[in-house]
């Protein structure tokens, strides 16, 4: 099948007063119909600004290039009228703070009404059922006297399933989730994720989840790209890179994170800090970090290659990697 | 750790008082409610719970940072709250604090070197600038900071570093038991095991006594001993870190546990998520009797009309629900049936 979303060399850079970031680099990457895809990284790692660079979504000092064709169409390139259809209709994205996609001084149906009128041309009333009929299907309770709400007036779980609900409203092709359950109680992110995980299965969706939180990952995803300093490092399926990481970054993500079934193992953590962005080392981004360098990693840049079976890393080291308890 | 006392909370309660509309009353928020524990020498202490449950409160009422209403606060035998001024100021030594955003917790026009020696200019006035300057030296190195970086300003500092400076500051006093609220809740991944290793290291190497406040349960146990559960500003149970994990007997323990996301593929999909219903009801109007029962899906009529008593467990925990000691064949029956 051909992917529904095809990422080619994607390039995010920010112009800043006297020198310019580039936040990703030569990103390309798939996403297959119905799939869910994990993007996970650390605070800069680009995860974020990679999606808002193919939403058209940058801050004005931003600039995307590259190809990120959905369904055939690059959205990179589009004048904004033609993108303004796309979105919302085709692609949606959600974000942590659902109060950045909700207008406070607006109800919660005037909104959700209005994505319906604007991208399917239904008349109010109709589009005024249909809203409420996708609150009750994102598990919100009394959909009718909710939807007559404030966004105010509702708890944060019921925000963030109104945001849901007005992403999903016009079925789009591809949902891209921005850290969306980061904020929340973690009873409250369980009810969101087994939320989505029935939604995307119903409505057929692909999903791009963005997260830092491998527990999220492991139970949602099909396939995830691990992301450092404004590149992916590793790809593959979400078993392939738990069980048999091949980028020493990703092996130490795993290591870093502390399991609840287990204590008092202590935690192997990667030694020192990500790059600064404006300043990146040479060679292999990671090399600073890494344990498993060796000369070349100094001075030459890894291109993420694809292995046996189609998973991809981007780290000259050939052996298996070994969990290395004290590594640092 | 040792069995010695450390530290005693004695039915401390805590209300806000939140001023209502122009014409209303002001409500009552009851924050903590006849909270009683102990903790020991040497030991960690996990407190989760989700938001408004009162854990960041109680860590500041244990330091008096705010002032309980009533109840005990009992350190090595004095109760804290009949304790003010410059005694208490004395005090302040032994009871230090770490935060969860590191860089808002620090003076930005302070160099880390004025900001580590301030407790030490407040709290050990006997000691002059070099001996202050080569207090925070030391401690700097003890948290793995170089001792060159002391003349910087706190922008200049990453996150985990930056942590690692509110870290030093705490510690620069001698300080014997730390609240730490939430220290890594703000730190990526890979710094969150840097300042968790680290954590624990400082607290082997000087015997500290800590309070781990966090909402993530599985750092919380992977530091602590014991693990008190707050809900809505009531202990609802207190156990061992094993007993905890491996037999909780508080629905709202056992649903926090299932909650938790694992970081494990294949158990991930073989395991049953079965979500708890609905948010935390407001704390301004609690439901009566088990303030849990709203979303509990063991409730029976006896929950609302009556609050349930800690208990003590034969593990030695405590646990406050009528239902305790069916709730495990009860689960066992609803995974069997669902």
């Amino acid at each position: 099948m051909a992917p529904i979303l095809n990422v080619k060399h994607l390039d995010v850079k920010f112009e800043l007063h006297k020198s310019e970031v580039h936040a990703v680099r030569d990103l390309s990457f798939s996403l297959e119909p119905g799939e869910t895809l994990a993007v996970v990284g650390e605070s800069g790692s680009g995860k974020s600004q990679a999606f808002m660079g193919v939403m058209g979504l940058l801050a004005k000092n931003g600039r995307a290039t590259g190809v990120a064709e959905l369904a055939g169409t690059n959205m990179l390139g589009l004048p904004s009228r033609e993108l303004d259809e796309i979105r919302g209709r085709d692609i949606a994205m959600i974000f942590q703070d659902p109060m950045t996609s909700l207008n406070p001084t607006l109800k919660v149906q005037t909104q959700l009404a209005e994505v319906l009128v604007r991208h399917q041309g239904y008349d109010q009333p109709r589009a005024i059922r249909a809203a409420i009929e996708m609150l009750e299907r994102v598990g919100i309770s009394e959909p009718a006297r909710r939807a007559n709400s404030y966004p105010y007036e509702l708890s944060g779980g019921m925000r963030q399933r109104v945001m849901i609900a007005m992403a999903l409203l016009c079925r789009p092709k591809v949902l891209i989730a921005d850290e969306p359950t980061t904020a929340l109680d973690v009873t409250v992110q369980a009810q969101m994720l087994d939320l989505f995980r029935t939604l995307i299965h119903d409505f057929g969706t692909s999903l791009v989840m963005i997260t830092h939180d491998l527990g999220v990952v492991a139970g949602l995803a099909d396939r995830m790209m691990v992301m450092y300093a404004g590149r992916a490092v590793e790809t593959g399926t979400v078993d392939e890179l738990f069980y048999d990481p091949r980028h020493p970054y990703t092996l130490g993500l795993l290591n870093s994170t502390p399991h609840i079934e287990e204590r008092a193992r202590r935690l192997s953590p990667i030694t020192g800090a990500p790059p600064n962005m404006e300043h990146l080392p040479d060679g292999c981004v990671f090399h600073p970090r890494c344990p498993y360098r060796f000369d070349r990693c100094f001075a030459e840049v890894p291109a993420l290659t694809t292995l046996p079976g189609g998973r991809s890393k981007a780290c000259f080291y050939g052996a298996p990697l070994i969990r290395k308890e004290d590594a640092a | 750790m040792s069995d010695e006392e450390l530290l005693r909370i004695e039915g401390l309660n805590k209300t806000f008082a939140i001023r209502g509309g122009l014409f209303s009353k002001p409500l009552k928020l009851k924050a903590l409610q006849d909270i009683s524990f102990s903790i020991r020498r040497g030991e960690t202490l996990g407190i989760v719970g989700e938001s408004g449950c009162g854990k960041s409160t109680l860590g500041r009422c244990i330091l008096q940072l705010l002032r309980a209403d009533d109840g005990k606060v009992l350190w090595l035998g004095r109760n804290l709250l009949d304790i003010h001024g410059e005694e208490m100021r004395l005090l302040r030594r032994d009871l230090q604090i770490i935060f969860q955003d590191p860089l808002a917790s620090l003076n930005p026009r302070m160099t880390v070197g004025e900001i580590v020696a301030e407790p030490l200019r407040a709290l050990r006035p006997d000691l002059n600038a070099a001996a202050r300057r080569e207090r925070v030296m030391s401690m700097m190195e003890g948290v793995g900071l170089q001792p060159e970086m002391v003349d910087r300003y706190p922008h200049e500092f990453s996150g985990g570093q930056a942590q690692r400076i509110g870290i030093a500051r705490a510690l620069v006093t001698g300080p014997k038991l730390i609240v730490c609220d939430e220290p890594v809740s703000a730190l990526d991944v890979s710094i969150q095991a840097q300042i968790l290793n680290l954590l624990s290291e400082i607290k082997e190497r000087l015997g500290l006594t800590l309070i781990f406040i966090s909402h993530n349960l599985s750092v919380v146990r992977h530091v602590s001993d014991r693990i008190l559960v707050l809900y809505l500003g009531r202990m609802v149970e207190f156990a061992s870190g094993d007993d905890l994990y491996d037999d909780p007997k508080h629905p709202y323990t056992r649903a926090l546990l299932t909650a938790v996301p694992i970081a494990d593929p294949r158990r991930a999909r073989q395991r049953n998520i079965d979500a708890l219903q609905g948010e935390i009801p407001s704390p301004i109007n609690q439901p009566s009797g088990c303030t849990f029962r709203t979303r509990c899906r063991y409730a029976i009529e006896l929950c609302a009309e009556k609050r349930p008593p800690l208990e003590n467990t034969a593990d030695g925990g405590l646990v406050a629900c009528h239902r305790w000691r069916e709730i495990g064949t009860l689960a066992a029956e609803a995974a069997v049936a669902g």
